[in-house]
């Protein structure tokens, strides 16, 4: 099984043998695969009951709750890593999930993509919303609630207490970019980041 | 296929009785003591396979028994979970052997406090010991080995059953691979204690109940046994779907207004206490339902000790109009589970009919159980 591109680079980023949170794991591909074969343990959070019911034949072990209002759920350092995977601009309440994400894990892994990347921006500049590969839905029928650029991203990440270790920018063709790239908020289609919490 | 079996259905099937244990070989109880001889009626459907690794054991609820699936010579209506079990069915007996048993404590074959009392040649009557849930997992761990199984693909169980489901994954993870309990409670809340004694008092104030030695006299408490049927099925049942069901539509029978059976709600209960008669008995109830008020599992200070050592794969389910057992106590046990590191997976299932969802044939319910058993065979033959 061939992981999709940004799944693989998100699997690249956790140690073997972790204990995994996968909180939106959707059919669960990336536990199923750090399963497999990087000998993690780990339970996968989604709420689409499709996608639960394709974890479920995937031997992914899935809960089924609310992120923004029941992750609770979880008891503190609980896991290696937690990972929001595409689904940070999607939650109601993102500032405390990412406060549960940091109590629950000290790794955090979370990929978003980029509102500030210059197509969206001359988009915006000729009177219409961004759209594109990493943001394909128009504005009226977009599961996307929170429309934030890496920038301001990194600045809450840091008025939460989660440091940035790693920051991966990916083109819109889901491509690497070179690192400290000083234009990443403008060329970025993507980005995904490694935190860690203040006491890790 | 036996002749009119409906497609899906196992068929014709009937239920046997063996022996597990013996007055020379007890049961040793829980809370000390012994019970022999043991009968234990059970029924199979499907076929093992030459190397047994496909068996599914069935525990049964509070007033469920043997027969799960299929139909009784003669019979109109099929076991309690057909809806589940059959060829192509969720639980698809094409593939997998299901076994599922009457407890003991209960009356439909098995040895129960109805029974007759080997040292006295009468029914044991209130003599019968007080159960506990290990002591009915026992007894399904002994037909388990007698059918020559060592491993279980699955148990599986709801309300009471998953109860049985729970303890026995806990204290022998090797032998399940699959723990899959539905509408089921880690610890009755006292709400739920509360309307047991209701049950029970109900039962024991009925003046033919003769401090449980009414089968001596030829009599039943009746009474008692229907009002407590009448009662539970009320917990049994979401407000919405006893609205859906009756509203408030008057009896047809109703003149006018006074203390008879006024409501169709009123008939339909009292048809529920009075069928519950030709199939239970009161005694049962009394012993069953307390091992269920004593269930803790997690009390224990070593409960986990043995799945955190050997992880078993859990599938825990609740119905979101349960109000009997609600969702709040399947993520109790999710929750004991997931942070021993077990991998477990949890749904909350729409439904409006309260805690008999787990009964019937709910689509996303029944869509999860075969996800979930098409994969677990996957992986017990991977």
């Amino acid at each position: 099984m061939t992981l999709r591109p940004d799944l693989a680079l998100v699997a690249g980023l956790i140690p073997a043998g972790s204990r995994v949170l996968d909180l939106g794991c959707g059919s669960g591909e990336l536990l199923a695969a750090l399963i497999a074969s990087a000998g993690c343990r780990g339970t996968g959070v989604e709420i689409d009951p499709d996608s639960v019911l394709a974890a479920i034949s995937a031997g992914v072990p899935v809960i089924e709750l609310d992120l923004d209002s029941e992750l609770a759920e979880f008891a503190d350092h609980s896991y290696d890593v937690v990972v929001l995977s595409r689904t940070v601009q999607t939650l109601h309440r993102p500032v405390e999930v990412l406060n549960h994400m940091g109590r629950i894990g000290e790794r955090l892994i979370v990929s978003v993509p980029n509102f500030g990347y210059w197509r969206h921006r001359l988009r915006l500049l000729r009177g219409r919303m961004p759209m594109s590969r990493e943001i394909p839905h128009a504005w009226y029928d977009t599961p996307n609630l929170r429309h934030t650029t890496l920038v301001e991203l990194e600045e809450l990440f840091a008025s939460l207490g989660l440091k940035v270790e790693q920051r991966v920018v990916l083109s819109p063709a889901g491509a690497p970019l070179r690192s400290g790239d000083r234009l990443y908020n403008v060329v970025g289609g993507s980005a995904v980041y490694v935190l860690h919490t203040n006491g890790g | 296929m036996a002749d009119g079996a409906q497609p899906g259905s196992v068929g014709l099937v009937s239920t046997k009785t063996v022996r597990l244990f013996t007055t020379e070989s007890p049961l040793m109880l829980e809370l000390g003591g012994s019970l022999g001889p043991i009968d234990v009626a059970y029924e199979t459907y499907g076929s093992l396979s030459p190397a047994a690794d496909n068996a599914v054991f069935i525990c049964h609820a509070l007033t469920g028994d043997a027969h799960a699936a299929g139909f009784h010579e003669r019979a109109k209506r099929p076991g309690w979970w057909d809806n589940l079990i059959g060829p192509g069915r969720p639980l698809d007996t094409n593939r997998f052997f299901v076994i599922s048993a009457n407890l003991i404590g209960g009356c439909q074959g098995s040895t129960g406090p109805s029974s007759t009392d080997p040292a006295t040649g009468k029914a044991y009557g209130l003599h019968f010991p007080l159960l506990m849930m290990r002591d009915l997992v026992e007894v399904h761990r002994a037909l388990v080995r007698h059918l020559g199984i060592s491993r279980l693909v699955a148990a599986l169980g709801g309300s009471l059953g998953g109860m049985q489901v729970l303890q026995w994954a806990l204290d022998h993870p090797a032998e399940v691979a699959n723990a899959i309990v539905v509408a089921a409670s880690s610890r009755l809340t006292a709400q739920n204690i509360g309307f047991s004694a209701v049950a029970r008092r109900a039962i024991m104030t009925d003046p033919n109940f003769a401090d449980g030695a009414y089968a001596a006299g030829g009599v039943n408490p009746d009474t008692g046994l229907a009002i407590a049927r009448m009662m539970a099925h009320i917990t049994y049942l979401s407000e919405d779907a006893l609205t859906e069901k009756f509203g408030r539509q008057p009896h047809p029978d109703r003149q006018h207004p006074g203390f008879g059976i006024d409501f169709a709600v009123e008939s339909y209960l009292d048809h529920q206490g009075q069928v519950f008669l030709e199939r239970f008995d009161a005694l049962s109830y009394l012993y069953l339902t307390r091992v269920m008020d004593y269930f803790d599992p997690f009390a224990a200070p070593d409960a986990l000790e043995a799945v955190t050592a050997d992880p078993v794969k859990w599938l825990v389910l609740s119905f979101d109009t349960d109000w009997r057992f609600g969702t709040e106590h399947s993520r109790r046990i999710v929750r004991k589970l997931e942070r021993a590191g077990q991998p477990v997976t949890f749904r909350e299932i729409p439904s409006a009919w309260g805690h008999d969802s787990f009964l019937l044939p709910v689509e996303p319910y029944h869509a999860t159980l075969r996800a979930y058993f098409d994969r677990a065979l996957k992986e017990v033959r991977a």
